[in-house]
């Protein structure tokens, strides 16, 4: 049985759409009070995303666009995340490690993700290669703090336990240190990603051939409002699924967490 | 087992081997002549490019007033997120009505980059100062919101029971039972909005501004000169420390009021 509450709760969302959708064409295109130069109204959106699902714009149709970006990201992501979990485990696995990394480390922490486009453009230029370079530096950082984090927040019983039955080598890896910090792994994962699309986005819009932050270029220059309101929802609805995707990933992973 | 603790000298050797390291690697790299200096510079032409900067000017204004332009664009950015965070959240977790109005909306925006503001930004304000302080806004706001109200549904209901049974109004059990209560959280996410809002101000200053640390250090992209950006780097950083430690003493300060 549906609940009550559930139900409006679903009412008042479905409300609140409506009405800012009914306050938004009203503003726009019914009154004139918002100039259609400075923000569209609904229906302007809609054609927008006509034109770039068909015909294109700014070089590329619209999932040419998504799909260059999304998967700079991933490949971007995945270099890094991986190289920065294994680092982050292994600095928190052994003290000498740790004591090793953390000067070049504290020193690339502070640095915001967005800060290496400038460097990524002037050592690599404005292709795919300055991209993937912003993405890593962006997606390193919160993968090896949450991963080293993770290993040392794993329980002295644990290990105590695991030294007693003898535990060593790959099976302290595999069935200790790694399971013990997923969970911690995994908000680092999140946090990268974000960060990672985020700096993609920016980098895009700095200078790009195609890709979501092309579009939103684009549209800035043609003065075009409502395909810059497209290129701002495919943004969101790209990071959204991205972040669910991960979220499913960390199900299958730790099935043993409580959701 | 973990192993235990290092002892001091060891730690300090290991730390001075790591950093030495990196230095002698970047060292070496700059002066291999594989690439030009400005492509590639040593650590210490960064550390005089710095010094150069600060004393001076360079894309119109020496490194310091850069700075000074970027941090208030970042404080009346972050001043905003502040203003409008804290009573909407309350008002969010107060209102049952307002927050099933207001969390649909604030989901659907939240998941756009604050950077993705850049072209609204820049038609909505041109260059002026109203661009950069929307990114930052778009960026700190969340965690401020987001906090604030987590803080304040986690009141114990006694305490809200009991000033409703003395005859608070809303606006007092918001003000005086909320509110206080949800501080601990507040600051919490005061210090996560800032990092982020001081983050997404240097994305906008590369895009839509004509001053400040972002803009120092698109023009040091385009005169290709990779002393100039990396210093832009390290002052980012180096306030954006600044600022963070700043929020954490405010956070301890509050922390040992309450205990007291």
């Amino acid at each position: 049985m549906i609940s009550v509450r559930r139900f409006a709760t679903l009412g008042c969302t479905l409300l609140a759409l409506g009405v800012v959708l009914l306050v938004w064409q009203l503003l726009t295109a019914a009154t004139g009070w918002i100039s259609p130069n400075t923000f569209p109204a609904p229906l302007e959106v809609v054609n927008a995303l006509r034109q770039i699902g068909g015909e294109g714009y700014a070089n590329a149709a619209l999932y040419e666009h998504v799909l260059r970006s999304v998967l700079l990201v991933t490949m971007g992501f995945v270099v890094a995340s991986t190289i920065g979990v294994a680092l982050g485990l292994a600095m928190g696995a052994s003290r000498t490690v740790e004591a090793l990394a953390n000067p070049v480390f504290l020193l690339l922490r502070p640095i915001p993700p967005l800060a290496w486009i400038p460097l990524a453009i002037v050592w690599l230029g404005l292709g795919d290669a300055a991209k993937i370079m912003v993405i890593f530096f962006a997606a390193f950082v919160p993968s090896v703090i949450n991963s080293f984090t993770g290993v040392r927040q794993i329980e002295r019983p644990i290990f105590e336990a695991s030294a007693m039955l003898g535990v060593s080598g790959v099976r302290y890896w595999r069935e200790v240190l790694i399971p013990g910090a997923l969970p911690s792994i995994f908000t680092g994962l999140r946090l990268s990603l974000q960060a990672a699309w985020t700096t993609l986005v920016a980098a895009e819009l700095v200078g790009a051939v195609a890709g979501l932050g092309q579009i939103l270029n684009q549209a800035s220059q043609d003065i075009y409002p409502a395909m810059i309101v497209v290129g701002m929802a495919s943004v969101a609805v790209c990071g959204w699924l991205m972040t669910l995707g991960l979220g499913w990933i960390e199900t299958r992973v730790m099935p043993w967490k409580p959701r | 087992m973990l192993a235990p603790k290092l002892d001091s000298p060891r730690f300090w050797t290991l730390t001075i081997v790591g950093a030495a390291g990196f230095i002698a690697l970047w060292s070496a790299a700059a002066l291999s002549g594989l690439t030009t200096r400005a492509f590639l510079p040593a650590p210490w032409d960064v550390l005089l490019r710095f010094a150069q900067l600060v004393v001076e000017p360079f894309a119109g204004f020496t490194l310091l007033q850069h700075l000074w332009s970027s941090f208030q664009r970042f404080g009346i950015g972050f001043v905003l997120a502040v203003v409008v965070g804290i009573p909407l959240g309350l008002l969010m977790a107060w209102f049952r009505w307002v927050d099933r109005f207001v969390t649909p909306a604030f989901e659907a925006v939240r998941f756009v980059a604050p950077i993705a503001w850049v072209p609204f930004a820049a038609l909505w304000f041109g260059t002026g100062i109203g661009g950069p302080v929307l990114i930052i806004f778009m960026g700190a706001f969340p965690p401020v919101l987001i906090n604030t109200y987590r803080g304040a549904k986690q009141v114990d209901r006694k305490y809200i029971e009991a000033s409703q049974m003395l005859g608070a109004s809303s606006l007092r059990s918001m003000t005086q039972v909320l509110l206080p209560a949800a501080v601990p959280s507040i600051v919490a996410g005061l210090r996560i909005s800032a990092g982020l809002g001081w983050q997404s101000l240097v994305g906008a200053e590369l895009i839509v501004a004509s001053s400040g640390v972002g803009y120092l250090m698109v023009k040091g992209q385009a005169s290709v000169s990779t002393a100039t950006v990396m210093s832009g780097m390290i002052a980012i950083g180096v306030v954006g420390i600044g600022i963070d430690i700043a929020l954490r003493r405010v956070q301890q300060w509050i922390e040992d009021r309450r205990g007291g």
